[in-house]
């Protein structure tokens, strides 16, 4: 293991160094926008709700929480102390619950749909991208152009499909929510297979939005790697076709694992809107009522556990190339 | 150049891509001027007016009536009239006094109706029935009876004066106008929208709007992934260290995050369509960065760039002379891809109801929001949301087709 030890650290380096930024952004970028937030808060609590006395409280939380009448410095030392401390205050427009509570009643359902549904779609998309440049002939000609268009679908309108569908006309399955609106969470049967039946719908258009898109870059890499001078050499030397297969797809595995690790962010959001559109009570739609209520510290905390999300998986992956790719042993071991 | 061209549009990917993107184009630059109908006009009083033709009911009335007799006009008359409900009741009143269940075919209305006719009797009483139900089968009757006759429907004026009903017209049966003669009628293709609006006029207009979002989002965001992917490239060093940082760092932050928070910081008001596309632009240009990067960085010690330094040329001499033209097309590959991203972050934003402010233009992320909003997609109003959604659908597979054609003409690895 020590020989990776060099690359990991790096990583993890790197991991940290991104952790710190996205934290800096989520603080400044709001602020940088000309009307602080405070003025911002006030005129929305103004226009928004109908509880005095939750509007008072929300306030003096707010005012002492982010100590907004203090210089930028400070206060981002608060604001760094109380992400900590995982105090984001109060929601606005879910008052009197408090924002972490918000999220971690959200953060599982995201988490639990996305990437199983990420990382099956990529399986998926991979193995027939790898077919079809295997394959070619008839089984590419039909398999690309579908993957193409397929992969130029926005995640909400593949939602919306499936949705329309499947849940609406077919009514095989329910058209919103994670688990049966009559129903208390608990591990019970009934419970268990109701949150099953929510799953399939935005399970299944995550997996097939992310079929398309992989699909089209296996194929090109494996393409490439079909062609490249040492498949030539083997196929000389005579070694069995099969054998050969299993090295050109290992070579053309690993762009697209560094890839998956470039575009999970984009993936994570895409997959988003799926929630959405399928009012899965996962992050997705706690972003949609934070904005339709202006909730502005629920959108600063989404967003913030979004990135750290985005950025985690993408170590992780990067943890797994390193393991996989032999480039990294040989650099190593020098 | 000509060269090339010839060369791109003997391409079939790109020449597919590139006529359905010319087509809308054209759609959008033409229809308006065909149809100029304020596209942001409430005409409809109510939603989701299914697509069809409209036909003014008071200007038929005052139109010339031709006589057609027409065998089936009865009976279409009456099917169109009886909903599938209403026939699943009739079909459970006849198995209740006992007529055998394969003789009952609840879409030949004829029969139905026939057999409705010989079997019910509202005095009869049906055990297990609800007192409400029975009232229902009285009423259904009533309709029916009203649908059965070839009595014309009186068309009557209020006196000014006397208040009295004065009758002016009879409409019988088999009147017909034709549809050239009255005045007022509009066709809407696609119905209308949750606020009344022409959804077909709006589709055309929103695509515009959303066409140039996607334009000026493309070109700011490979304009500052051009300058940047130059400097990293060319430049290298200390500059290439920092820009290279600073593109990782947007790379693995989602960018849908930066967009939220962005739009929702800029406020409601000052949310344009100008403003949504340059943010989107602002947030997705490290893609080209590292593609320009990359390209610059092959080409930084070619012959003839080594040559151009060795004559003296200044830096921005070279660039112009010895670089860009060889990066020409990786450009404008990631430009038109810039475009697609730009029209899909759009579409995002808005569904999340921070995109640009509705009260101005259509875009066709707008009208996906108001369709999510009310539930079009449940209520099974397909026109307001699923020709948005093949619109976005087309522009991005014809932007991508043309993309992944010039990717074939200019990296040969990838032909077959």
């Amino acid at each position: 293991m020590k020989r990776y030890q060099k690359y990991f650290l790096n990583k993890l380096g790197w991991f940290l160094v991104t952790l710190v930024c996205a934290f800096l952004l989520n603080f400044i970028l709001p602020r940088l926008m000309p009307g602080d937030p405070v003025a911002a808060i006030v005129s929305r609590l103004a226009q928004g709700m109908s509880n005095t006395t939750g509007i008072q409280a929300i306030y003096q939380q707010y005012a002492d929480l982010f100590g907004t009448n203090k210089p930028m410095l400070e206060q981002f030392f608060i604001y760094v102390k109380n992400v900590m401390q995982g105090d984001f205050g109060f929601s606005f427009s879910q008052y009197p619950r408090t924002v972490a509570d918000v999220i971690k009643s959200s953060i599982w359902w995201t988490v639990g749909l996305q990437f199983p549904a990420i990382i099956v779609g990529w399986l998926i998309g991979n193995s027939l991208g790898a077919l079809s440049a295997y394959l070619k002939g008839s089984f590419d000609r039909v398999l690309m152009p579908v993957s193409i268009f397929v992969s130029n679908l926005p995640a909400f309108g593949m939602a919306v499909i499936m949705l329309v569908i499947f849940a609406v006309n077919a009514k095989w399955f329910p058209t919103s929510g994670g688990y049966g609106f009559d129903l208390i969470p608990s591990f019970t049967w009934s419970f268990v297979w109701s949150v099953i039946v929510h799953y399939q719908l935005p399970f299944w258009s995550i997996v097939l939005i992310t079929i398309g898109g992989q699909a089209i870059g296996m194929r090109s890499m494996a393409i490439y790697e079909l062609n490249a001078d040492y498949v030539k050499y083997a196929r000389f030397m005579g070694i069995k076709d099969r054998k050969i297969v299993g090295y050109v797809f290992r070579n053309a595995m690993l762009p697209q694992i560094t890839g998956l690790a470039l575009s999970i962010g984009t993936m994570v959001g895409g997959a988003l809107f799926a929630e959405i559109i399928f009012s899965y009570p996962g992050l997705g739609s706690t972003i949609l009522t934070a904005v339709l209520g202006q909730d502005y510290p629920l959108i600063s905390a989404v967003s913030l556990v979004i990135t750290i999300m985005v950025l985690s998986a993408s170590f992780l992956i990067e943890m797994v190339y390193g393991i996989l790719d032999p480039r990294i042993k040989a650099a190593q071991a020098d | 150049m000509k060269h090339t061209l010839q060369q791109i549009f003997r391409s079939p990917r790109f020449v597919f891509g590139f006529s359905i993107f010319m087509g809308i184009l054209l759609i959008v630059l033409v229809y308006p001027l065909v149809i100029t109908d304020p596209p942001l006009a409430i005409i409809g009083q109510g939603t989701f007016f299914p697509p069809g033709i409209y036909v003014s009911v008071y200007d038929s009335i005052g139109s010339t009536p031709y006589i057609l007799n027409l065998d089936d006009a009865a009976a279409k008359r009456i099917a169109g009239k009886l909903g599938d409900e209403d026939r699943l009741a009739i079909k459970e009143w006849l198995v209740a006094v006992e007529i055998p269940e394969n003789e009952i075919d609840i879409a030949d209305t004829a029969k139905l109706l026939d057999q409705w006719v010989t079997n019910y009797d509202p005095a009869q009483k049906i055990s297990g029935m609800t007192n409400a139900k029975r009232n229902y089968y009285i009423r259904l009757n009533k309709s029916l009876e009203g649908l059965l006759s070839t009595e014309g429907i009186s068309i009557a004026v209020k006196n000014a004066d006397t208040g009295a009903l004065e009758e002016t017209d009879i409409v019988a049966p088999s009147d017909y106008v034709n549809i050239n003669q009255v005045p007022s009628v509009r066709v809407l293709p696609l119905g209308t929208d949750n606020f009344g609006r022409d959804v077909l006029t709006e589709l055309v207009a929103a695509t515009r709007v959303s066409l140039q979002i996607g334009f000026v989002a493309g070109i700011v965001a490979t304009l500052i992934g051009l300058i940047l992917g130059l400097l990293a490239g060319y430049v290298g060093g200390v500059v290439d260290d920092i820009i290279m940082f600073i593109t990782n760092l947007f790379t693995v932050i989602p960018s849908v995050v930066l967009l939220i928070l962005i739009s929702f910081s800029i406020g409601q008001d000052k949310r344009g369509a100008f403003t949504i596309a340059v943010v989107i632009g602002l947030t997705s240009w490290y893609w080209t960065t590292r593609a320009v990067r990359a390209q610059v960085i092959s080409l930084r010690n070619r012959d003839h760039v080594n040559l151009s330094k060795l004559s003296g040329h200044s830096i921005s001499h070279i660039i112009l002379n010895d670089i860009l033209p060889y990066i020409a097309s990786y450009v404008v590959m990631a430009l038109i891809l810039q475009i697609s991203l730009g029209i899909l972050a759009e579409a995002g934003l808005s569904i999340l109801g921070l995109g640009p402010r509705t009260t101005e233009v259509p875009t066709l992320g707008l009208m996906m929001q108001w369709a999510m909003i009310y539930q079009a997609q449940i209520l099974g109003k397909w026109w307001a949301y699923f020709p948005v959604i093949v619109v976005i659908a087309l522009i991005a597979f014809s932007l991508n087709l043309m993309n992944t054609g010039l990717d074939q003409i200019f990296n040969p690895a990838l032909r077959d």
